[in-house]
């Protein structure tokens, strides 16, 4: 479903690189976590996979269900199926909630051709998924993320990639913020989508998450590169060792 | 300094201010006005003004009263008042107005006639010329005064319409006054708002232009009663070759007055927009609170907007606090709702009218004139955006 191959990225108009040379491929139907030391370029690539254009891809591509996606604009990406829950969701003051979610849904069912939702369609909808969630409804009328808690922000991506129902999930640091009540209403609201069609790229520092998001694969990205992958034991080998071993083994 | 009058100076009888008029140094009038229009001819006939919304309608031609007027007992009205006049430089709008044909009414609101269904004074321009109209309207002591204040004018019809309104708020008195300007792209708009507010008076005035060519809307308000308190919001949306300017100057004249002043605008094409606050706390006037924002959404690197906040502060026990911001629309707001599947163009429009659309909410303004309000913003941002 996404290969990456040899992506190279560095930030717009600046020399540093911070990708350099990532290969990474996700089945569909898989779950594959990303782990690695900060600074390793774990958010620049969820970025990249999005498409923003604070960064300038200089070699390298993009494979989704075998097209390249760089040239994407980042609202084709999302229409096509591309989902980034972000690790600090944006405040946007004055566009409530139920808004942004119409314009959201209704926008990519037009991109695809499909029918928009009706009102009352869309309520039941939004209104369904939100009590899974354990979202207040209520909340959903104010403005977007706007004095919303941490939690609750991140409760808030998931209600929108579950509505979204896109093919790929990339979660960035997800699990920073929860507390573990909140950490296990977000996994389980992550596993309820898990489905042969639909692949997952969770970013996260801490092994705490992927007990709940039991991955299939995992990968270390350290200064730009995989340098290793292993199954769900690499996560564990890792809180108790750290990265230094792997680290070592890479150079 | 050329002292000669221009041909618009000679048909007026007085100087028009230039820009080195402090008070109108972003809106040089006599640049502006080299070509008069000459004054609107009589008629007076119906002019078929569409009401925003349900309202005891007072409507105006060309600045002449039209067709008949039913309005409630707690409102008396009188046809022919005296126009305001002034020799003052700064009170140019006025004296345009006192030598600009057009219509003087005085209205006097008692009780709660008007807080169902306000008092609509709606005005067309449909002639290319110059009209003035004139309105005094008095709430009375613990009465309740809705008034909308709305501007028109036939497509492409280049007129120059001039209003002045005297408000006054007796003791105890709560008013809520709209000034809604809709002209077309070709039309110049003059306006001032006077306002007197006694003690405990409430007044809420809610400014939104939406049209014109050249328009600048001036609200002078004296604080003279105790505990009275004041809120002035407006939007401001400034269209390819507009010019809006909106001077406001607040007088808090005695101790314990509230003041809060917020404007948003967008700028689209290559428009103008101007924004004077001014606050003056006269020396007894302790205690004074008073708050003033303008905040700007600049879309293009060819329109511009001019903030000019000023303070004059003589009491030294007050809180008075203003902000101006510019700013072009968020990149990381327009990322993440493009990244949710949402097109620029709808993501544009959903963040400017956001940015809008809270001032209008704050108004509290009821689910009817809400609507009305979003309506017209929704309509220019789809034609100007």
């Amino acid at each position: 479903m996404l290969e990456i191959k040899n992506l190279h990225v560095r930030i717009a108009e600046e020399e540093t690189e911070i990708l350099k040379g990532v290969n990474l491929t996700v089945a569909a139907g898989e779950v594959a976590a990303i782990m690695g030391p900060n600074g390793s370029g774990k958010s620049t690539l969820s970025y990249v996979l999005a498409g923003k254009d604070d960064y300038e891809v200089t070699e390298g591509d993009i494979l989704f269900n075998g097209e390249s996606i760089l040239e994407m604009e980042p609202d084709e990406r999302a229409a096509s199926g591309v989902f980034l829950a972000f690790q600090y969701p944006m405040e946007i003051p004055g566009v409530p909630t139920m808004n942004f979610l119409k314009a959201a849904m209704n926008a990519q069912r037009k991109a695809r051709d499909e029918a928009e939702y009706t009102t009352p369609e869309f309520i039941k909808t939004v209104k369904a998924a939100a009590g899974e969630l354990n979202i207040d409804f209520n909340m959903l009328k104010r403005a977007l993320n706007v004095g919303f808690s941490g939690g609750e922000k991140k409760r808030a991506e998931i209600l929108q990639m579950q509505l979204l129902e896109p093919k790929l999930c990339v979660l960035d640091e997800t699990d920073s913020g929860l507390d573990i009540d909140a950490l296990k209403i977000v996994s389980d609201g992550v596993n309820r989508l898990r489905d042969p069609e639909r692949a997952f790229l969770v970013i996260t520092h801490y092994q705490r998450l992927l007990e709940h998001i039991v991955p299939d694969s995992v990968h270390v990205l350290y200064q730009g590169r995989i340098i290793e992958s292993g199954d769900k034991s690499l996560a564990l080998h890792l809180e108790e060792n750290g990265y230094a071993d792997v680290i070592a083994r890479a150079a | 300094m050329n002292i000669q009058k221009t041909a618009a100076e000679e048909t007026l009888g007085f100087m028009l201010p230039t820009r080195r008029v402090e008070s109108f140094h972003y809106t040089d009038l006599r640049a502006m006005l080299r070509d008069l229009p000459a004054e609107a001819s009589a008629d007076g006939g119906d002019n078929g003004y569409t009401p925003l919304v349900d309202t005891h309608l007072v409507s105006f031609n060309d600045g002449k009263l039209s067709g008949e007027q039913v309005l409630p007992s707690g409102v008396i009205m009188t046809a022919d008042a005296a126009k305001a006049n002034s020799v003052d430089i700064n009170d140019a709008i006025v004296a345009m107005n006192a030598v600009s044909a057009g219509d003087a009414v005085e209205f006097v609101i008692s009780g709660d006639a008007t807080k169902d269904k306000p008092l609509g004074l709606g005005h067309v321009s449909t002639q290319a010329a110059r009209s003035g109209t004139y309105h005094k309207v008095t709430v009375k002591a613990g009465s309740e005064g809705h008034v909308i204040e709305r501007h028109t004018s036939s497509g492409g019809v280049a007129s120059l319409s001039t209003t002045v309104s005297e408000l006054v708020l007796e003791e105890g008195a709560k008013a809520v006054w709209y000034i809604i300007q809709q002209e077309n792209e070709a039309a110049s708009r003059l306006a001032r708002l006077n306002v007197t507010l006694e003690q405990d008076a409430d007044l809420s005035i809610f400014v939104l232009n939406a049209g014109g060519k050249l328009v600048r809307q001036e609200i002078k308000v004296a604080v003279n009663g105790e505990n009275a308190n004041l809120a002035i919001r407006g939007v401001n949306l400034v269209g390819d070759n507009a010019h809006i300017d909106v001077t406001t100057v607040l007088e808090h004249n005695v101790p314990h007055t509230n003041a809060e002043e917020l404007f948003r605008n967008v700028v689209a094409g290559d428009g103008h927009g101007i924004f004077q606050g001014q606050i003056k706390v006269a020396q007894p006037a302790q205690k004074t609170d008073a708050q003033m924002a303008c905040n700007t959404l600049l879309l293009t690197d060819e329109g511009d907007f001019s903030a000019k906040p000023e303070l004059e502060i003589f009491a030294d026990d007050v809180i008075c606090a203003h902000g101006a911001t510019v700013t072009d629309i968020d990149d990381e707001h327009m990322f993440y709702l493009k990244a949710r599947g949402i097109d620029e163009k709808t993501a544009r429009a959903l963040l400017i009218k956001a940015f809008v659309d809270e001032v209008v909410e704050e108004m509290e303004a009821g689910e009817v004139m809400e609507e009305a309000l979003t309506g017209i913003i929704d309509s220019w941002l789809d034609e100007n955006v």
